[in-house]
């Protein structure tokens, strides 16, 4: 006690303050720990920021809106400003909204931005993802936090959807009646999931209500949690970053969190709530006066969902209307088959790190990200993944895509069935062309250098163009990467001769080992050795 | 009175009776029919339909027939009503450029007075919804919001929530109301050209025409205020979801990569 009156004489005031939060909360020790922890530098390496960012921004604005928001089905008649609903029957919470929309000070403005934000959180985590996996930053030791990551994506669709349920507008209800109809397309619990979720037969008096306690506290606060426990194992694994010279897998070169990241991280918050702001304060979202209330004898063309469910929408849309008959039960195949791909697509995304490290059989940490070319099958994966994804989004707005290129919806959705089997397909493999080309245009820059667009005359006529050879720093980016062996299955026959016993799973491991790293999938990259041989014998002319 | 009697069963009596009871009706109808009024209208009418005519045997008559009878290109116009012509010819739809799975919007060539013309002659073809006077379709005073639950019930399935028009089966469509007119609006519910339904006055009274008309006009009119800022269409979370993508997030990655770029650097020696 008679060190604080000490210091009460001495030490500045900050010191003090920190002093005392130090003997409570151990801020001294964590803070050594964590200010001077090294971030590599990269603007792909601030998506996540965006992210972070935008979900701040759609708590404050969220929490603002549920001090108006009146979540309840009860039917009134609207009598507020806005003339062409007036005297309308609507519920509660349509009519709240709309006066979040009119009479609120601000209320339409922060509407907007928490939805633009949560438009641009969802594609936000899309594109982040997309580095990430095209990097390989997935790996061990990261996989749990991709799976993280890929549940703060899968919940946010799910937080979005419930969100823009809310006001209870005819093109969001229309949305929840889609949501019923797969719901009831599952197989002997569909209906009583039905049921039970809308506390009655469709729509119901609870809905609403219940969509609020989901989308204001259940699935925010899950993502919430998520967000944290994702930032700490991004401490605790530490950054990943792209190889160069004094780049190792066991050190971050970049720069420390505090000062420089602090200032930089505080600066892109303010930069993306000011453009968000800027969106919102501009163009119009949702305008959910100009929708109506929601009645189920009533419906608008141009119905989509909001454009991280476009995928599902377009699954329905394209999916030919097949149902089965059976013993006084009808399966609606024309709907369950899209649920069932909606689960698949996503759960395509949480398991291909484990099927990777399954394939490569690599136990080893990777902090060193792999540039998408270097890992050709990979990345040519990822692009199919996403090429049927945008296939889909092209089938759920094929109205609008028919309306606005002038063309038939039926070619447009015939064009969608097709290329969602064949798209994928022609992207793999033009991606995997592309990535061994780029391969190959890197082992020759290592080999021979850099074209620079010289021309020279050499003394019997014949004209060469100089290649600069890249600086050693250059050339150990490029060659960085390591590059895997395809695993072999073994011998057919063992030491005694006795044929050996291979399980199918052995069998499917070597056979896609081969897809990904065999021969004409991955080229070699340039050695050392190779380098010596060319740069010693006749330097530099090819 | 004997000579009558004594013919009465003459092989033409028959006929001589049917004669004098024609001719009697005949001149009971003329002499009580309301005549004096129409007579002179019908000479002004009849001018419009013969000008009409004319018009009609140069634009139209290649695909509607000599005599509107209609051909394998053009449907009969007997009994279409003036309403049609009038919102068919005075929206540029008609005469149609070529066939296809509808015909859009044009520039008009007619005048009014010929379109009036034109509508003279396909009426007198066969009784039809009649063009309608600006009493009929003026929306003033009108119920906007019963306009809107009857447009959300009858008419946003097909043209939007707010008429911004929306895609039907193999082409074709149900257009944008952004520049419709009120009497063209309500022609369109008469007549139900193309794909469209018709809503007579059978089904929808002319009051709530109007409502519909005060509707269309208040969300998708010149004058209608767009509180939320630009309104990007009006199509909904298709347009919402490609702006959120190309400029909002295309925005962020553009500051993002600003922000990269400027990097505290040790200052070299």
């Amino acid at each position: 006690m008679s060190t604080t009156t000490d210091a009460k004489r001495k030490a500045p005031a900050g010191e003090r303050v920190a002093d005392w939060a130090d003997g409570r909360l151990g801020i001294y020790s964590l803070a050594k720990a964590n200010m001077r922890k090294i971030f590599p530098d990269h603007w792909s390496f601030m998506l996540g920021e965006i992210c972070l960012y935008s979900f701040i921004i759609i708590i404050l604005t969220g929490v603002y809106l549920t001090l108006f928001f009146h979540p309840s089905m009860n039917e009134v008649h609207y009598h507020g400003s806005y003339v062409p609903m007036q005297g309308i029957r609507m519920t509660e919470a349509y009519a709240s909204t709309l006066d979040i929309s009119f009479d609120v000070r601000g209320g339409l403005l922060i509407r907007q931005i928490h939805h633009w934000a949560a438009l641009i959180f969802i594609a936000g985590m899309f594109v982040h993802m997309m580095r990430v996996f095209f990097t390989g930053a997935f790996r061990k030791p990261r996989e749990i936090n991709w799976l993280f990551g890929f549940l703060l994506f899968a919940l946010g669709m799910f937080t979005g959807f419930t969100g823009y349920s809310l006001p209870d507008d005819l093109l969001s209800g229309t949305g929840v009646r889609f949501t019923q109809g797969a719901i009831l397309s599952v197989p002997i619990v569909g209906t009583y999931i039905s049921m039970f979720l809308f506390g009655g037969e469709f729509p119901g008096h609870d809905i609403i209500a219940r969509f609020y306690s989901i989308h204001i506290l259940l699935l925010p606060g899950i993502m919430l949690g998520l967000v944290v426990a994702h930032l700490i194992l991004v401490f605790y694994h530490k950054h990943t970053q792209f190889p160069g010279p004094g780049r190792t897998n066991k050190n971050v070169v970049g720069m420390p969190l505090l000062p420089v990241y602090m200032a930089k991280a505080g600066g892109f918050f303010f930069l993306v709530f000011g453009v968000i702001a800027v969106i919102a304060a501009l163009f119009t979202i949702n305008p959910i006066w100009a929708l109506g209330p929601y009645r189920p004898d009533q419906v608008s063309t141009g119905a989509q969902p909001d454009w991280y469910m476009g995928f599902a929408e377009g699954l329905v849309r394209v999916m030919p209307g097949w149902e089965i008959n059976l013993w006084g039960h009808t399966l609606v195949l024309g709907v369950f088959i899209p649920l069932v791909v909606f689960g698949l697509v996503l759960a395509a995304i949480a398991v291909y790190p484990f099927i990777e490290s399954w394939i490569t059989g690599d136990k080893r940490e990777h902090h060193i990200l792999d540039r998408p070319r270097n890992a050709p099958t990979r990345t040519a994966l990822g692009v199919a993944w996403v090429t049927s994804y945008m296939v889909m989004l092209i089938g759920g707005g094929n109205d609008i895509f028919a309306t606005h290129l002038h063309m038939s919806i039926n070619s447009i959705t015939w064009f969608v069935r097709i290329f969602y089997f064949v798209g994928p397909v022609i992207a793999f493999i033009v991606t995997k062309r592309i990535c061994m080309g780029l391969q190959r245009r890197d082992r020759d820059k290592v080999l021979h250098g850099r074209e620079s667009g010289i021309i020279k005359r050499l003394p019997h006529g014949e004209f060469v163009e100089i290649h600069e050879p890249l600086s050693q720093s250059q050339r150990y980016s490029l060659t960085a990467h390591e590059q895997y062996e395809p695993a072999e299955v073994g011998p057919a026959v063992d030491e005694n001769g006795v044929e050996r016993k291979l399980t199918r799973g052995e069998k499917l491991r070597a056979k896609l080992s081969k897809g990904y790293f065999g021969e004409g999938n991955q080229v070699p990259k340039a050695t050392a050795e190779e380098y010596r041989e060319i740069s010693s014998g006749h330097g530099g002319h090819h | 009175m004997k000579k009558l009697s004594a013919r009465r069963r003459h092989p033409l009596a028959a006929v001589v009776v049917l004669l004098l009871a024609l001719a009697a009706t005949g001149g009971l109808y003329a002499a009580f029919a309301p005549a004096s009024k129409a007579q002179a209208d019908e000479t002004a009418q009849s001018l419009a339909i013969e000008e009409g005519k004319k018009l009609y045997s140069v634009g139209c008559a290649s695909c509607h027939g000599t005599g509107g009878q209609g051909t394998t290109d053009g449907p009969s116009l007997v009994g279409v009503g003036s309403a049609a012509v009038d919102f068919q010819v005075a929206t540029g739809r008609m005469p149609a450029q070529q066939p296809g799975a509808q015909v859009p919007k044009k520039p008009v060539i007619y005048d009014q007075a010929q379109i009036d013309q034109l509508a003279a002659y396909v009426a007198s073809l066969g009784p039809g919804p009649v063009t309608p006077t600006e009493k009929q379709y003026n929306p003033e005073g009108a119920d906007i919001a019963r306009g809107g639950d009857l447009w959300r019930t009858n008419c946003a399935q097909c043209h939007n929530f707010t008429g911004e028009g929306g895609a039907l089966t193999k082409g074709k469509y149900a257009p944008s109301l952004e520049d419709s007119t009120p009497k063209q609006i309500y022609e369109a519910m008469q007549t139900g050209p193309q794909n469209m339904p018709s809503f007579p006055d059978t089904t929808m009274p002319e009051k709530e025409k109007k409502d519909i008309i005060a509707y269309v006009k208040s969300v998708n009119g010149d004058e209608t205020p767009t509180p939320g800022g630009f309104a990007l269409g009006g199509l909904g979370p298709v347009s919402e979801g490609l702006f959120g993508w190309i400029f909002g997030l295309g925005a962020l990655i553009a500051v993002a990569i600003w922000v990269a770029a400027h990097t505290a650097k040790a200052k070299k020696s």
